[in-house]
C-alpha cells in the first residue's frame, strides 16, 4: 500500500526531472539562445532574481482569482437555490447561464473592458467563468434528493425554509463543493485572459498581464517563470480546495472516507 | 379484557380508498380497512399490490383519487409513525441529529429534545451510538436509527413499509423480536407492511392478504396466538400451520380475477 502510494509520488516527480534534463540538453546542444528558448535553469534563475515584481503580480491576480471565486460561490449557489424554489425563474434564466458559459470568455473580455473599470472588467470574466460549474453542479444535489427524506420532511409539517436547510442545502454540499474545485481553476483562467486582454489596452499589473509585457520586451526567461508560478497558483488553488471538499465532508460522506482493508 | 375491547375500535378506516397514478396505473382498486386501536396488523401481498400505496394514503403522503381514508379523530401533529423501506436517514447528521428531526422540524424545547431522543434510542438499544454518523452504522443499527425517528414523537399509529426486507435473516429477526418488543411495551397501532408469510404470522394480530395489482382485500386472517411470542414460537407446529393457513391464501389471491 504504502509501496504503491510512494510510486504514484516518485513517477510524476521522475516525469518532471526527466523533462528538465530533455528541456536543458535539448537548449545546451543546440545552442539556442535564451531569447528563443531560455533553460530551465535560467527560469528558475529569473523567477528568483525577478521575485518582487512576479511576487506583486501574483498577488494581484490571486485576489482577482479569489473575488472572481467567491462571487461564483455566492452566484452559482445563489442562482442555484433561486432556481430550484420557481420553475419559472429557472425556464427564464438557465438558457442564458448556458449561453454566458459556451460563448468564449476570450471573446467576451474585450467588449466588457470596454464599458466597465479595467479591475472589475477582470472580475466579471473571473466570474463568468467560473460560477457555472457551481450553478450546475449545486441544481444536480439539490435535484438529487432523497425522495423518502423528502416525504418525511412534509410528514412532519416541515416548511420551505426547513426543506431548503436542513434538507436539501446539506445534501447538495457534496456536488457544491465538487462544482467549486473546477470553478477555483476556471476563476484563475478567467483572470488571466481579461489580464491579458486588459493588458494590450495598455494597463494591469496582474501575473497574465507579465507575461504579455515581458513578451514585448522579449524577456522571454521572464515569461516562463511567471507561467510557471501561474501553474503553481492553480495547483495551488485545487489542492486547498480539494482539503476543504475533505476537511468539510470526512465525517459523513462517501467520497471523504479512507477505505479500509 | 380492557386489550381486546379496544382492538375493536378503529382508529382510521380505508373506506373504498382507490389511487390510479397520474401515469394511468392502477395501484389499489377500493380497499375498506379498519385498522383498530393497539393491534398489529400486516398487509401482506406480492410486489405492486399497492399495499405501500395504502400505507401512503393513510400517512396523507398521497390522495386517494377513489374513496376516502376516515380517522376516529383528527391525528395530532406527531401521532403517526413512518418507517420506510430503506433507513433513509440523513448522512450528514448524526445518529441523535436524525432521531430529533421530527422534533426540531416542529420547534420542540431543547433540553425536551434531547432526553425524548436519548429514550428513543434506548428503546431500539442503540443508546450508545448517538453520536455516531449514518455511515459507521450496519444495514441492521440503521433501521433501528430509523425505527427510533419513527418513535420519538410517541406515535399513535406505527406505519412501517417492508423496513426489514433489504436486511439478513439474522437481523431480521432480532428485529422483529425487538419491534414486537416495544410495540406491546408503548401499546403502540401498527401497520406493517411485508411480502414474506413468515414475517406477517410472527408478528400479527391481523394478516390482511390482498390481490396482485390493483390491489384489493382479499381476506383477513386474525393470528391468535398470544403476545408475548418469542423465539420458540417461531420453530412450533402452531406457527408452522399459521404459515400454511396464510400461505395458501396469498397463492389463492395471486389467483383471483381483479
Amino acid at each position: 500500500m504504502s509501496g504503491k502510494r510512494l510510486l504514484r509520488l516518485l513517477l510524476p516527480l521522475a516525469t518532471l526531472i526527466l523533462g528538465g534534463v530533455a528541456w536543458d540538453l535539448v537548449v545546451r546542444l543546440n545552442h539556442i539562445p535564451p531569447y528563443v528558448l531560455p533553460g530551465p535553469g535560467l527560469v528558475l534563475q529569473t523567477l528568483i532574481s525577478d521575485w518582487g515584481v512576479l511576487w506583486d503580480s501574483l498577488l494581484v491576480t490571486l485576489v482577482t482569482t479569489f473575488q472572481g471565486l467567491l462571487l461564483a460561490l455566492v452566484g452559482g449557489v445563489g442562482l442555484a437555490v433561486l432556481f430550484s424554489l420557481s420553475r419559472p425563474v429557472e425556464y427564464a434564466f438557465y438558457p442564458y447561464a448556458v449561453i454566458l458559459q459556451v460563448t468564449p470568455i476570450v471573446a467576451i473580455a474585450p467588449i466588457l473592458l470596454i464599458y466597465l473599470p479595467q479591475h472589475v472588467a477582470v472580475l466579471a470574466c473571473a466570474w463568468i467563468v467560473a460560477f457555472f460549474p457551481v450553478l450546475a453542479n449545486t441544481t444536480l444535489g439539490l435535484n438529487s434528493v432523497d425522495r423518502n427524506l423528502h416525504d418525511l420532511f412534509r410528514m412532519c409539517g416541515a416548511s420551505r425554509a426547513q426543506v431548503l436547510f436542513r434538507l436539501k442545502l446539506p445534501a447538495a454540499l457534496p456536488y457544491m463543493l465538487e462544482g467549486l474545485k473546477i470553478a477555483g481553476g476556471l476563476s484563475l483562467i478567467g483572470a488571466v485572459v481579461a489580464e491579458i486582454a486588459a493588458g494590450s489596452a495598455g494597463a494591469g499589473s496582474g501575473l497574465a498581464y507579465r507575461i504579455a509585457e515581458s513578451g514585448y520586451r522579449l524577456n522571454i526567461p521572464r515569461m516562463f517563470a511567471a507561467l510557471l508560478l501561474l501553474s503553481v497558483a492553480g495547483i495551488v488553488i485545487f489542492f486547498a480546495l480539494s482539503a476543504l471538499t475533505h476537511l468539510m465532508l470526512r465525517r459523513w460522506h462517501e467520497s471523504a472516507v479512507e477505505r479500509e482493508s | 379484557m380492557a386489550e381486546a375491547a379496544r382492538a375493536h375500535v378503529p382508529i382510521v378506516r380505508l373506506e373504498g380508498a382507490g389511487k390510479t397514478f397520474g401515469n394511468g396505473t392502477r395501484a389499489l382498486a377500493g380497499l375498506t380497512l379498519d385498522v383498530r386501536a393497539g393491534e398489529f396488523l400486516t398487509l401482506l401481498g406480492p410486489s405492486g399490490c399497492g399495499k405501500s400505496t395504502a400505507l401512503r394514503l393513510i400517512a396523507s403522503l398521497t390522495e386517494p383519487t377513489e374513496g376516502r381514508v376516515a380517522w376516529r379523530e383528527p391525528p395530532r401533529p406527531g401521532a403517526i409513525g413512518f418507517v420506510f423501506q430503506e433507513p433513509t436517514l440523513m448522512p450528514w447528521a448524526t445518529v441523535a441529529g436524525n432521531v430529533a428531526l421530527p422534533l426540531r422540524l416542529r420547534g420542540t424545547q431543547a433540553d425536551d429534545v434531547s432526553a425524548r431522543v436519548t429514550r428513543a434510542l434506548a428503546r431500539v438499544g442503540l443508546a450508545d451510538f448517538a453520536a455516531s454518523y449514518p455511515r459507521e452504522l450496519s444495514g441492521g443499527m440503521k433501521m433501528r436509527v430509523s425505527i427510533a425517528r419513527a418513535l420519538v414523537t410517541d406515535p399513535e399509529i406505527l406505519l412501517m413499509d417492508e423496513p426489514f426486507a433489504a436486511l439478513d435473516e439474522i437481523t431480521r429477526f432480532r428485529l422483529n423480536n425487538d419491534l414486537m418488543a416495544v410495540a406491546a411495551a408503548l401499546r403502540m397501532t401498527v401497520v406493517f407492511v411485508t411480502h414474506s408469510v413468515f414475517e406477517s404470522v410472527f408478528l400479527s394480530n391481523r394478516v390482511v392478504v390482498m390481490t396482485p395489482r390493483p390491489g384489493r382485500l382479499f381476506a383477513e386472517l386474525p393470528i391468535d396466538t398470544p403476545f408475548p411470542r418469542d423465539e420458540r414460537f417461531r420453530t412450533s407446529p402452531e406457527y408452522a400451520a399459521q404459515c400454511r393457513r396464510v400461505s395458501d391464501t396469498l397463492s389463492q389471491a395471486m389467483e383471483a380475477k381483479p
